[in-house]
């Protein structure tokens, strides 16, 4: 219901970034997820944000190859 | 282990080449990590590879320990990073410029819902490819706070101290860093038909 996306909104906004990390007031917390509860518009954004910051966690790290390795053990001489 | 990292490069900084080999092997996957994210070629991230570990070797006897040896490490990687992407164009803005303010970019217009889809079904090759290409495509003072923070898993003020700026600008650039990439992604989700985009708005 896009109507009841408003300026409440934009007065979450600030506080997003501290939510998405786990690290908002309590207080904020509540009243972002009273928010979310009522609009789609921003639950979406929401869990579009995290599900990237997932995606970057979980994505396995890349190891370094065989050869860079032996490669960068010879430039260093050791 | 930080007491075990300051006794190697205490041993290092006296001579002990196998102390110094131990640093490469504890961490030459996470600064090679952090080089692939940032540069686009696998050539490139390799040069920043030996380049921060020629440049630990050079300055080890300049390491006091009043950081940890592993945000040093950062400091010195990142640095190459930048100073690699920054010697093919002109020097963008300085890591310690404040950041622009969010702006309508937090809410386009129309929006694709793609955030309940499980994560094994969106972490396919293709789609860790196109992650990597949205990483690359950041400007390099957001992509440097991206790829510590999100990527490496350092905490903000952690990403702070590596970048020499303050922890407001480290949270505003990962912000707008999420945001890009988000909005990569949801392109790119929409365009191969794993989501369709919805009109929310008139």
């Amino acid at each position: 219901m896009s109507h009841q996306h408003s300026a409440l909104c934009d007065e979450l906004r600030p506080a997003l970034p501290d939510y998405l990390d786990g690290v908002a007031r309590e207080d904020i917390c509540r009243a972002i997820e009273a928010h979310l509860a009522g609009c789609p518009e921003c639950q979406v954004q929401v869990d579009t944000l995290k599900k990237t910051i997932t995606l970057y966690r979980a994505a396995p790290s890349e190891p370094v190859p065989g050869d860079v390795h032996q490669r960068l053990v010879r430039v260093l001489n050791l | 282990m930080e007491n075990n990292d300051i006794q190697l490069v205490r041993a290092a900084q006296d001579g002990d080449k196998r102390a110094f080999a131990q640093l490469i092997e504890k961490y030459e996957n996470r600064v090679y990590n952090l080089a692939r994210k940032m540069m686009r070629d696998p050539q490139d991230a390799e040069d920043v590879l030996q380049e921060t570990f020629i440049s630990v070797y050079k300055h080890l006897s300049d390491f006091q320990g009043d950081a940890s040896f592993s945000t040093w490490l950062y400091r010195i990687a990142t640095n190459a990073s930048l100073m690699k992407l920054r010697g093919r164009k002109p020097p963008s803005l300085s890591l310690d410029e404040p950041a622009e303010t969010d702006d309508a970019s937090a809410l386009p217009r129309d929006l694709v819902d793609w955030g309940i889809t499980p994560e094994e079904a969106l972490l396919s090759g293709e789609v860790r490819a196109q992650m990597d290409a949205a990483v690359t495509q950041l400007p390099e003072t957001l992509r440097a706070v991206f790829v510590l923070r999100d990527v490496e898993g350092l905490s903000v003020q952690e990403t702070a101290d590596v970048l020499g700026i303050s922890v407001p600008n480290v949270k505003t650039r990962l912000h707008r860093a999420r945001l890009a990439l988000r909005d990569h992604l949801s392109a790119y989700f929409v365009e191969s038909g794993m989501a369709v985009r919805k009109e929310m708005r008139e």
